[in-house]
Parts: structure tokens; C-alpha cells; sequence
């Protein structure tokens, strides 16, 4: 999941040319207090009209209880986003009244329970309710650590080896697993150590995350790296894709893979994984067809 | 109408500066004048005819945005020289 | 000493025998640093010259004092590789009644060797020059105050012009050997307070880049080349000048040690990175016609397996032993290509002149494979489009093109896209990747050009390829 700033049109252009799985744009933390209104208009307007193929389109919007929250709501989900991040969540009741906001807005336009959610979760409180708030809407698809506010909360540092992070990071991979969800590391800023971005990802790989948060294009190449599909992934992303087909032999709009049905986010995973497997020499690309 | 700007001067982006005028007047500066400043000044003038206004004086710095951009960050300069949002408050 | 050439500039012009018409030629060894073409220009102007046609190997920013020599008669025609900067405007806009005349450095090369084109004097800037006129780019005594390395460009100007004038600002004791100008063709010898600035030799074209989607290209195209089937021990590169086609040379010497092969020999303009692959032993031979950078410059005059061509040597196509013909894979970027493959990489899509031919014709038609590197989009200029504004480099000498949205490969190549497929590679339809371009920037405008001729482009054959019209 890679972020861009959401007052930056330069970047959101072609965000997608570097094959991030999903793309992140931020109206919260890199956007100053005067350009909340303009940001929040480039990326209505950059979700409408852009082309980001299959890349999942994120928007991390700001806290409901700021002035900008539900016009965040309201722009992004109008224009078609795939999921909103909710930052710096805390409570389960905090994730339902964004629900109820989305569904407002879903209503108005008429695309009732397109839009899924991700908390990040960024505070103490934030981990120890770290079930409920992924259990607290079936919109949930994932949740994700937010390491700069929650180690400032927890009153320490980062360090390169993440001590610090390891109890947050543990608890939300087992939160999500118990919830069926998916979850998500923070970010690694210093774009100039890349030995030690690779152990961070190496280590959340092995705790069990499903992705890495990065702020780079350069990053994406060393996530990739030691994120290579495992064969089980691979043939359910080929279920999921043979599934396509059938829909579309059939004349269905309507996706199945062993008789459940399946979303877009489940389809656009799926493609990715063959992507990726195939970009990591795992499977040629004919075998992906 | 009050006069005010919205976006930067950064490559990608337009700066909009728009102000009380009678009738409709657009000034554009572009790094892509003689390919794109006829459609620029249309999607500026789209915009603002979308927003309902026809009497404004627009001044533009373009730096090779695109379309989407220039509606961005013509509807931003529009909202806070009117006062009036696109969005529910 | 006697039988000294030194004389002072002025002494020099007289002695040469110039008359009013005539054509004196240049090179564009310290590039954005040159002083020596608006040195005598304005020394011509001052003796009252009238209607010269200025023959240069290639003009820049730098040479922006042109336009009052233009606009009162001394320079009435030009010729070059290429245009950058307020002269260029200038000249798109019509300055000058005659075209100007554009030719890739092989061409230029041949056109002087064949007599097609004629130079009365050549005015040279060298680093060392002895009183006899033994001449180089590099630095030959403790004084020196210049270098720019390989005098490639300059060396068919000193042995077909009628007349040769080295400006040198380090005259150093006979004899200055080896020397690429030698004596027997020099008359004159000028010395003068600096011939060029050389920390300006990198400026322009080079730029190297941390710019994520340069990195991106430059990874493609490093991939293109492993997997092209010409990447075998033995081989031979040359690289352009771009951020991206830079880059490359650092993926390729990755893969290069993690197989064990070795690169035969670098040609053409010779940068920092391939000094670097040939001193760590993966590059044999680096043939160099110029030196793009210092450590280039300083590498060709202390190595013995540098060395200087001229750029007869280097790309002529009448030369069947011009080095080119050698040449496995080249990587060159690009202004604009279009469907058809053609590539323009002299007049912007604004219709201005701002850039040179340089090498590109030449490397694209004698090399086995040519990969073009360059972004689909630049802000909201496309660069993959239906047709280039200016044609440079037909369609049909250049293989594969590579963008950050994808990698086309030229339908006259099927085994060149078989064997990257085979590699895992996705490749698509050029006409697909034009159809990107104008989905995300829409469609642009005709240019405004006039109906008045600037600019004439050969192709290296000395045929006429394009035409340049005045941009309103």
C-alpha cells in the first residue's frame, strides 16, 4: 500500500505505474489545515477520472470529529473509492459511526455497501480494542498499525528493530486473523536504508501480515521481494480467475468461485497475486493465463 | 465573490487565482500553450459554468496539469472565493 | 622555436585566407562551457565578415550571442547536430533565411569526408597544443587549465578543412604526442585565456536521477537488454545521455557479474559509469568520440584501452569500418516516437528546436539491437504519439521502446519479442501505448508552424529525411 500525499497532483497521476497493490491518498497528516477543501477536491476528481487499472484505491480521510471528516466521506465515496482508512481508531463505536456516514452518502447516490473500511489503529486504546474495532462492520477489510502516533502514545521512540512495535503488531495480525480480515504494517520512512526496511518486512512477514505500508516507489521492489506468493495463494487466485471467465462465458455479472460469490477487491487481489508471482519468476506468464 | 487562489505552482499542478469581474475573463499562462490552452481555458470555463458562476476574472498558472486537476483546483478557488461548498456541511 | 604557428587570432583569420561566403567549422567538445565559437565569431565580426556559414559539430545555450551575429549578416548559414536554448527559439521563430542545416554526428562525419560538405577554416579548441599544433582534449603540462577528453567531433575538421586554427589555452613544448589533430594538418596556432569552461562539460543532456520513474525505465530497459539474446559474453553497448538510459548501466552491470560476462567494448559518448565497468575489468574497451563528463575526459588521456575516434570512425555509415557496424545494443531516449516507430529527438511538441541528433540515427541503423528509453508522458506532453512533429530516426532502425505504462517491441522484430516474453516480459501494442497517452491527456492541438523552412534534417545518407517549419 503505498501513500501520496492528496494535495500533490504531479504524484497522484501515475501513482499506479510502480505496481503498488493499493494506493493510499492521504487527506489526513500530509495535508495542511488550509488545504484540506483544495486536497479533498483534487482527489474526488482524480478517483473520477484517473485510469489506476487495478490498483486498489484508498483514501485515508480525516477523524470524523474534525471539521473535514465527513465532507471527506461524502467527496471520496461519491467518487467510487474502494475503501476509506480511518485514522487513529480507538473504539469499535467509532468505526460504526463512520459506517452509518458511508451509508448516508451510499444511499443518497444509490451504491448501497460498495465502499469497504481499514482502521488504523494508532494509540494504546486503540490496541487493546484491537477486535472489536475489526469486528465492529462487515464493511471491515482490514486493519493497520500506525507506529509514529502509537509509540509517541506509548511515551517511546521507534527503533531499527521495532521492540517497541512488537506487542501492537502481534496483537493486530491476531485481531484480524480471529476477524478474517487482513492486516497491514506502518510505514518506514528513511528511503536512504533500505538493508533496514528489508529485515522490517522480513520480520512482519513472518508475524504474519498481509502487506507493508511504504511512502517510496523505490520500496515496492524489496516488498515484492519477500512477499512471493506461496502456492497455496496461487491457486486460489487462479480459482478466483477462472471464475472470471466463467462469469464472463456466461454473460454474469456476478463472480463465483465454489459457489460463494466473490467482490471486486477479492478479484483485484487475485490478479495481483498471479502478477506478482509471475514478476517473481514463480510462474510464467502463460501458466498465469 | 472575494478574491482567492487554489494550487501550487509545482509541476502536475495549476495555481488558480480568481477574482470579482463583469463577464467572464481567463488569462492563462501554460507550459502547454499551443497544444492545450484552448482546452484548458474550456475546462475553466466548464467548471466555473458547473459552479454557476459567470462573471469572475481567472488568472492561471499552468504547470502541464491535467483536466481533473483543473477542475480541482478551479472548484477550490471558486468555493473559497464564494464561501459556498460542494459538500454537505 | 622555429617554424612556430603561434600567431594571435586575428594573424590567424588573415593567414587563413577567409573570404566573405566561406564556411568555418566548430566542435562541441565543452558543450555548455564552449568559448571558442563566440570568440571568433566575434572577432569575424569585428574584421567585418559578412555571409559565413558556421559548421559546428553541435550549438547550446551557451551560444545564444549568435543571434546578433545573424541578425547583422556575419553568420547567414548554419550548420549543426543540434539546437538548445534561446538561439534555438530564436531560429524557430524564423531568425534566419537560409534552414539550418542538422546532421548526426556520422553523417556530418561523412558529408566532410565525401566533400558534400566543404570547410573552408577550422577554428579547434584544444586543452594542449604544441607550437607546431599537435592538439588534445586532455591536460599535457601542470598548467593546463582545461580538458574535455576526446576530441572526436573535431578531428575529420582538421584533416579535411582547406585551412585548420588551433586555439589551445595551455601551450605546452614540442612535441605534444600523442595527439589526435596533428601538426601536418594545422597552420595556426592561437593561444587564448580559455578555450572552455570544463566543469560544464556534463551540463545539458546528462542528468543523472534518483526520480523514481527513471528508475523504473531504466530497470525495464535493463531487462530488456539481459533478456534480448544479445546479452552474452562478448557483447557491446552504448548508452545515450538520458537520466534513465544512465541508469540502465547500473542494472546491466548487476547481471553482468552475477552471470560473469564481459562486455567487449563502450561506444560513443563516454560517461563516468562505463569508465567505472571498465576499470572494475567488465567493460574491455571504451572507444570514446566524446567524453561526457570529467572523469571520462581524465580516464581517455591516462588509459591506454580509452581511446579517441572520430566521428568518421565512430558512426559514418559509408564506412562499412565505422564502429557502429559493431555495435550489439544501443539504448537512446527519446522526444517523441510515434506508431510507426519513427523517433523525433530535435523539435519539441511545442514545435521548438531543443534538442540534437547526435548519434541517434547512426547507432539505431548500424546496431544489431536499438531499445529507445522514455516516458509516455512528461507532465502533459505525450512522447508516444501518432506521428513525431520532426522525423530524426525511421521507424524501421528501431527495435523495442520502453515506457513506465510499457514495453513495445517493433513488429519487424518477432524474434526480439519472442525471446522477451519468453522472459517473462509483458509486452504491448505501441498503438496501445499512444491510445494511453491521449486517454489521460487528451487529444493536443495542431502545432501553429508557418509555411517557412528553419530547418532541413539529413539522414545520415545525405538524403533529405524532414523538413522544420517556423513556429508562430
Amino acid at each position: 500500500m503505498m501513500f501520496v500525499p492528496g494535495n500533490n497532483p504531479g504524484m497522484m497521476a501515475d501513482a499506479h505505474i510502480y505496481g503498488p497493490d493499493s494506493i493510499m491518498l492521504d487527506l489526513e497528516d500530509s495535508v495542511t489545515m488550509a488545504e484540506k477543501d483544495a486536497a479533498r477536491l483534487l482527489v474526488y476528481n482524480a478517483l473520477k477520472s484517473i485510469d489506476y487499472g487495478n490498483t486498489e484505491m484508498v483514501v485515508r480521510i480525516n477523524p470524523l470529529s474534525t471539521p473535514y471528516g465527513r465532507k471527506d466521506v461524502e467527496a471520496v465515496v461519491k467518487a467510487g473509492v474502494d475503501v476509506i482508512r480511518m485514522p487513529k481508531t480507538e473504539t469499535a463505536a467509532e468505526v460504526r459511526e463512520l459506517e452509518a456516514e458511508i451509508l448516508k452518502v451510499e444511499e443518497e447516490i444509490g451504491a448501497v455497501g460498495r465502499t469497504q473500511i481499514m482502521a488504523a489503529i494508532e494509540s494504546a486504546l486503540g490496541i487493546v480494542n484491537a477486535y472489536e474495532i475489526a469486528t465492529a462492520s462487515k464493511r471491515m477489510m482490514g486493519i493497520a498499525l500506525g507506529a509514529e502516533d502509537y509509540s509517541a502514545n506509548l511515551k517511546t521512540n521507534r527503533t531499527p528493530g521495532g521492540a517497541e512495535l512488537l506487542l501492537a503488531r502481534e496483537t493486530i495480525v491476531v485481531a484480524a486473523r480471529a476477524a478474517g480480515i487482513a492486516c497491514f504494517d506502518t510505514v518506514y520512512s528513511n528511503l536512504d536504508d533500505m538493508e533496514t526496511f528489508r529485515k522490517e518486512v522480513e520480520l512482519i512477514k513472518t508475524l504474519g501480515f498481509d502487506g507493508k505500508s511504504i511512502i517510496n516507489p523505490r520500496q515496492i521492489e524489496v516488498v515484492n521481494s519477500v512477499f512471493v506468493p506461496t502456492e497455496k495463494e496461487i491457486n486460489k487466485a487462479r480459482a478466483v480467475i477462472a471464475g472470471i471467465k466463467e462469469a464472463k462465458a456466461k454473460g454474469s455479472g456476478v463472480i463465483s468461485v465454489n459457489g460463494k460469490m466473490v467482490d471486486r477487491p477479492v478479484v483485484i487481489r487475485a490478479e495481483r497475486t498471479i502478477a506478482l508471482a509471475v514478476a517473481a519468476g514463480v510462474i510464467s506468464e502463460e501458466e498465469a493465463l | 465573490m472575494k478574491e482567492a487562489t487554489a494550487g501550487t505552482l509545482e509541476s502536475g499542478d495549476i495555481l488558480i487565482q480568481i477574482a470579482p469581474s463583469k463577464g467572464l475573463e481567463i488569462e492563462l499562462q501554460s507550459s502547454v500553450e499551443a497544444q492545450f490552452g484552448r482546452q484548458i481555458r474550456e475546462v475553466i470555463g466548464e467548471t466555473l459554468a458547473g459552479l454557476g458562476i459567470k462573471d469572475a476574472y481567472v488568472r492561471a498558472v499552468d504547470k502541464g496539469a491535467l483536466d481533473c486537476t483543473i477542475r480541482a483546483r478551479v472548484t477550490a478557488a471558486a468555493v473559497r472565493a464564494t464561501g459556498e461548498d460542494v459538500w454537505k456541511d | 622555436m622555429r617554424n612556430s604557428k603561434v600567431v594571435t587570432l586575428e594573424e590567424a583569420i588573415r593567414r587563413s585566407g577567409l573570404k566573405d561566403g566561406m564556411t568555418i567549422s566548430f566542435h562541441h567538445h565543452f558543450r555548455g562551457g564552449d568559448k571558442v565559437v563566440n570568440m571568433v565569431v566575434d572577432k569575424l565580426a569585428e574584421m567585418g565578415f559578412k555571409n559565413l556559414h558556421l559548421a559546428a559539430s553541435s550549438l547550446s545555450d551557451v551560444h545564444a550571442p549568435l543571434i546578433e551575429h545573424i541578425k547583422n549578416g556575419v553568420i547567414t548559414r548554419i550548420s549543426t547536430s543540434g539546437l538548445r536554448g534561446t538561439l534555438a527559439d530564436a531560429i524557430s521563430h524564423g531568425l534566419m533565411d537560409e534552414p539550418v542545416i542538422f546532421r548526426s554526428h556520422g553523417g556530418r562525419g561523412s558529408a566532410i569526408a565525401t566533400g558534400e560538405l566543404k570547410i573552408d577554416v577550422a577554428f579547434l579548441g584544444a586543452s594542449a597544443c604544441d607550437e607546431l599544433g599537435n592538439a588534445c582534449g586532455v591536460p599535457r603540462s601542470e598548467n593546463a587549465k582545461s580538458i574535455c577528453g576526446s576530441l572526436g567531433y573535431a578531428l575529420p575538421d582538421a584533416r579535411y578543412a582547406s585551412h585548420v586554427v588551433v586555439l589551445t589555452d595551455d601551450l605546452v613544448a614540442y612535441p605534444n604526442l600523442s595527439a589526435g589533430i596533428r601538426a601536418a594538418d594545422v597552420e595556426s596556432v592561437v593561444v587564448v585565456d580559455s578555450v572552455g569552461d570544463s566543469s560544464k562539460i556534463s551540463a545539458g543532456a546528462i542528468r543523472d536521477s534518483k526520480n523514481p520513474r527513471d528508475i523504473l525505465l531504466a530497470k525495464s530497459a535493463a531487462k530488456v537488454v539481459i533478456n534480448s539474446g544479445y546479452f552474452q559474453d562478448g557483447f557491446s553497448i552504448q548508452t545515450g545521455t538520458g537520466g534513465a538510459s544512465l541508469a540502465v548501466v547500473k542494472y546491466i552491470r548487476e547481471e553482468m557479474i552475477n552471470r560473469g560476462i564481459k562486455a567487449s567494448f563502450a561506444l560513443g559518448g563516454i560517461t563516468a559509469h562505463m569508465v567505472k565497468l571498465h576499470e572494475e575489468g567488465l567493460i574491455g574497451r571504451l572507444i570514446d568520440v566524446q567524453s561526457f563528463d570529467k572523469v571520462a575526459a581524465e580516464s581517455i588521456g591516462k588509459d591506454p584501452s580509452h581511446v579517441e575516434v572520430s566521428s568518421v570512425e565512430y558512426a559514418s555509415g559509408q564506412h562499412t569500418g565505422s564502429a557502429t557496424h559493431a555495435l550489439d545494443i544501443v539504448i537512446l531516449s527519446a522526444l517523441e516516437v510515434d506508431i510507426n516507430f519513427n523517433v523525433n529527438v530535435l523539435v519539441g511538441s511545442d514545435g521548438v528546436i531543443r534538442g540534437a541528433i547526435g548519434g541517434h540515427q547512426d547507432t539505431a541503423a548500424d546496431s544489431a539491437l536499438s531499445i529507445i528509453v522514455c516516458p509516455l508522458l512528461r507532465g502533459r506532453i505525450p512522447c508516444v504519439v501518432p506521428k513525431v512533429t520532426t522525423l530524426i530516426t525511421p521507424g524501421k532502425s528501431v527495435d523495442v521502446v520502453v515506457t513506465e505504462y510499457g514495453i513495445a517491441v517493433n513488429p519487424a522484430r518477432p524474434e526480439v519479442a519472442e525471446k522477451l516474453r519468453a522472459a517473462g516480459l509483458k509486452l504491448v501494442d505501441i498503438k496501445d501505448l499512444a491510445a494511453k497517452a491521449e486517454s489521460v491527456i487528451g487529444k493536443p492541438d495542431a502545432l501553429p508552424f508557418g509555411d517557412k523552412v528553419v530547418g532541413v534534417v539529413m539522414n545520415r545518407d545525405g538524403s533529405v529525411l524532414d523538413k522544420i517549419y517556423n513556429i508562430k
